[in-house]
């Protein structure tokens, strides 16, 4: 792995760069529809008060939701190994977001496993404060970090507050759309009323802060908003929206979970469209001047694409053991 | 302290607040100290999971079914524990030393991705396998499953070890301007992640955890059998933690002498302050050292000291033979590091693991007369020491990382410089205190939750447990319809 090996002047392709750019925010993307919705089913669970729902619920993210988490940390770790300056500036400018977000994440996950510690209704309890608390505030406080970060706006700004938004109510929808395909009527239809409105509130949503972004020009976004690539990505939004709730009023709720699974995924997409060329628009530096340098560049793609390969293979892998219907409590070891 | 440091949090203007950066290397020391518990149990851990497992599957057994559902519960724990610590810790290289990040990014950044890419992914995704899928998966994945985990476990620590010995003794990288910043560019992969550190640290490190996680084996173990005698999974499981004691006790003793030479050689600051030499010239060994003063606490000079020393002994170990070999002095440098935290860390470190060595041999010698389980003074050893391989590796953690100051990164990056510049004292010491507060109540949850397996275990053996398996926190507010 010498610079006999690998190219120490150039990249091994010329668009190496942007390549990473794309990895990074596919990281980006795993992390926000697959622990989005759970997230969305530590929402859900505040809803709860059967005993037996609780339990499917946790049945339904308990082999998984270690495994979702982890994008976070890849995601993390891919932009400082391929944009350090990004990375140290992201987190160093929201400390207290950054800060924040992670307690909550902390809060998230002891809480299930917690609760299952102990038959004790108070320590139950406040297990289940800390799991539902975490979930809302995970996201909100990630999705307001993203918004300052993209829309170069303050911390109590409508831009930065409407992101927080969004992220919690498309966690709402992929949190139901899961459970929903997973479980039986009594709960799946009494938890499908949530995901159509979180569907419509994060359509209603989104336009209400792509108009307040365009309106203020917030982070010069605005002319990338009213661009075409932009124009399809929420257009098709609205199609995957309202085409899943006309799927879940139908009872396809497996169709409805590809359908819901594509509202993050294209979320995700529009902040990658927005932050391209510049990816941290308080510095203005692009892609390519905030990027390491080739010989670094070329090693971390050698060693680290195959290794995500290996990664999306294991998460296959993962999902096929855990598929199908709910059974049972779950949690025997 | 921390009520000082709330006051000023909360009433800005009292200007009690910890500075940015004594806060940030507090938040650090402190999350990592947390972290590093858990992180090592999966790593000592592993192997005894593969094993349980391996033999459950195979033999059906009824012992083993119990070791092995035992130990996974607590593994799992110790996980998830692992990993809500460590994910705040991979964000405080962006949040609190960003300039450190920045200068490193290049050379630590592509481990600690390959870390979360091979290791931390392996480990959760099989984890999920191993906890809830018995009935989902053949025997033969199942037991594979324990294998990933613990293989993703063992990876984890290379990598984040490669990034820790590129710290101690950086190399393969030169320095550049780019975007207006003085930053490491990497020139030599092989250099900067084989470090020749980087195998002393490894070995080091992966046979602490190993150690640690005996010690817990082994005195979870002796208390359950000196509850009750015949528990015969358990009396196996007491004799497997202490057979591999005496491997590893007295492996960690030579390779730690062969290691310390090596930070000689590379850290002679390090060196120094570990045996709190402060002239250049030969050096002795202080066995055992106890403070004349609260003085000698706090500056461990050899005339402060009650000291049983080995003339001429430190000479011989720094140089490899050479008994009146020149050894470097503190006073040689414009900066130390915090001495006496580094020379009180490194006794107990190096006391504890002699400790264990004889607790290893008074065991094997039990083994050998066939009485382990039945010498009560021996359980009550071991139920006491269970916390102290723990001890042993934070202390020795200590070593490492207080010892290497003033410098992040050696030679080239000063901690003051790493440090955030846009951090404000109040911001810095408010999550501090967050940190302290939530990390705290972790550690108790964890010890009660450890508490709760082994009274249920002792239940399961019909021991007479009293019973107290009620939660006494506060009482939540509960609604009428509940």
């Amino acid at each position: 792995m010498t610079e006999t090996l690998l190219p120490a002047d150039a990249y091994l392709v010329d668009v190496l760069p942007e390549v990473w750019f794309a990895a990074v925010m596919f990281a980006l993307a795993m992390y926000v529809v697959l622990d989005g919705f759970d997230f969305g089913i530590g929402m859900l669970y505040a809803t709860r008060e059967d005993e037996h729902e609780k339990e499917t619920l946790l049945t339904a993210f308990g082999p998984i939701w270690d495994a979702n988490e982890v994008w976070i940390v890849a995601f993390g770790t891919m932009l400082l190994a391929a944009f350090p300056r990004v990375y140290s500036r992201v987190l160093a400018d929201h400390y207290l977001l950054a800060i924040g977000f992670v307690l909550a994440l902390l809060f998230r996950g002891l809480g299930p496993e917690m609760r299952e510690q102990r038959d004790d209704e108070r320590w139950q309890r406040y297990w289940e404060y800390s799991f539902v608390g975490g979930s809302v505030l995970a996201p909100l406080l990630f999705g307001t970090l993203a918004g300052r970060w993209v829309f170069d706006v303050p911390t109590l700004s409508l831009p930065a507050l409407m992101t927080g938004g969004v992220l919690v109510a498309v966690s709402v929808v992929t949190g139901t759309a899961f459970v929903t395909a997973k479980s039986e009527p009594p709960l799946a239809s009494d938890l499908r009323t949530y995901g159509i409105a979180a569907t419509l509130a994060y359509l209603g949503g989104v336009v209400v802060l792509l108009a307040t972004v365009v309106r203020t020009d917030a982070g010069g976004a605005a002319d990338t908003i009213l661009s075409l690539p932009a124009g399809a990505i929420v257009l098709l939004s609205v199609i995957a929206g309202i085409g899943g709730i006309v799927l879940v009023r139908r009872g396809r709720y497996r169709a409805w979970l590809v359908s819901a699974l594509a509202l993050p995924a294209l979320l995700s997409l529009l902040v990658a469209l927005l932050l391209y060329p510049t990816i941290y628009p308080p510095t203005g530096l692009t892609v390519r001047e905030a990027v390491v340098s080739p010989l670094a560049l070329n090693l971390v793609t050698v060693l680290g694409f195959p290794a995500l390969l290996l990664v999306l293979w294991y998460f296959k892998f993962l999902y096929g053991v855990f598929s199908g219907p709910i059974e049972g409590s779950g949690y025997e070891t | 302290m921390f009520l000082t440091a709330l006051s000023g949090a909360l009433i800005p203007g009292w200007a009690l607040q910890l500075s940015p950066e004594v806060a940030s290397r507090a938040q650090f020391g402190w999350t990592i100290s947390v972290h590093i518990i858990f992180a090592a149990l999966s790593v000592g851990l592993a192997p005894f999971i593969v094993y349980f497992t391996w033999k459950d599957v195979r033999t059906d057994v009824e012992r083993f079914t119990r070791l092995r559902s035992f130990w996974v519960k607590v593994f799992a724990v110790g996980f998830v524990m692992g990993t809500v610590t460590g994910i705040p810790m991979s964000f405080q290289f962006g949040t609190n030393f960003p300039q450190f990040a920045e200068v490193a990014g290049e050379l630590i950044g592509g481990p600690l991705a390959f870390e979360a890419k091979m290791a931390f992914f392996l480990e959760a995704v099989f984890l999920g396998v191993l906890l809830f899928g018995r009935e989902r998966v053949s025997d033969r994945t199942y037991v594979l499953s324990s294998v990933l985990v613990g293989v993703g476990a063992w990876l984890s620590a290379f990598w984040i070890l490669i990034v820790n010995a590129w710290m101690q003794t950086p190399r393969g990288y030169e320095m550049v301007t780019r975007n207006g910043m003085e930053v490491a560019k990497l020139t030599d992969p092989i250099a900067a992640f084989f470090t020749p550190r980087m195998p002393w640290m490894y070995l080091h490190m992966v046979n602490a955890s190993v150690i640690s996680v005996s010690l817990l084996v082994a005195g979870v173990s002796a208390y359950i059998v000196w509850k009750k005698h015949d528990a015969m999974a358990w009396n196996a499981a007491l004799r497997l933690a202490v057979l591999i004691l005496l491997v590893t006790a007295p492996l960690q003793a030579i390779h730690g002498d062969a290691y310390g030479r090596h930070v000689a050689d590379t850290q002679p600051q390090k060196f120094a302050a570990m045996e709190a030499h402060y002239e250049t010239g030969t050096a002795d060994l202080h066995l055992l050292a106890f403070p004349k003063s609260v003085d000698a606490i706090t500056d461990p000079r050899a005339e402060n000291l009650f000291t049983v020393s080995l003339p001429g002994v430190g000479s011989f170990l720094a140089s490899g033979g050479d008994f009146d070999a020149e050894v470097l002095g503190l006073n040689e440098y414009d900066e130390s590091p915090p001495v006496a935290f580094v020379f009180w860390s490194f006794r107990f470190m190096v006391g504890l693991g002699f400790l264990f060595i004889g607790l290893a041999l008074w065991g094997g010698y039990l083994i050998y007369r066939g009485r382990l389980s039945e010498s009560d003074r021996y359980l009550k050893a071991m139920i006491a020491a269970s916390p102290l391989g723990y001890t042993a590796l934070l202390t020795g953690w200590y070593v490492t990382e207080i010892g290497r100051q003033p410098w992040v990164i050696q030679g080239e990056l000063a901690t003051s410089e790493a440090v955030s510049t846009t951090l404000n004292g109040t911001e810095a010491t408010l999550t501090l205190v967050g940190f302290v507060v939530v990390y705290l109540g972790l550690i108790l949850v964890a010890l009660h939750i450890l508490r709760w397996f082994v009274e249920d275990e002792l239940r399961e053996l019909g021991v007479e447990v009293p019973s107290d398996d009620r939660w006494y926190g506060p009482v939540p507010k509960v609604s009428d319809d509940d």
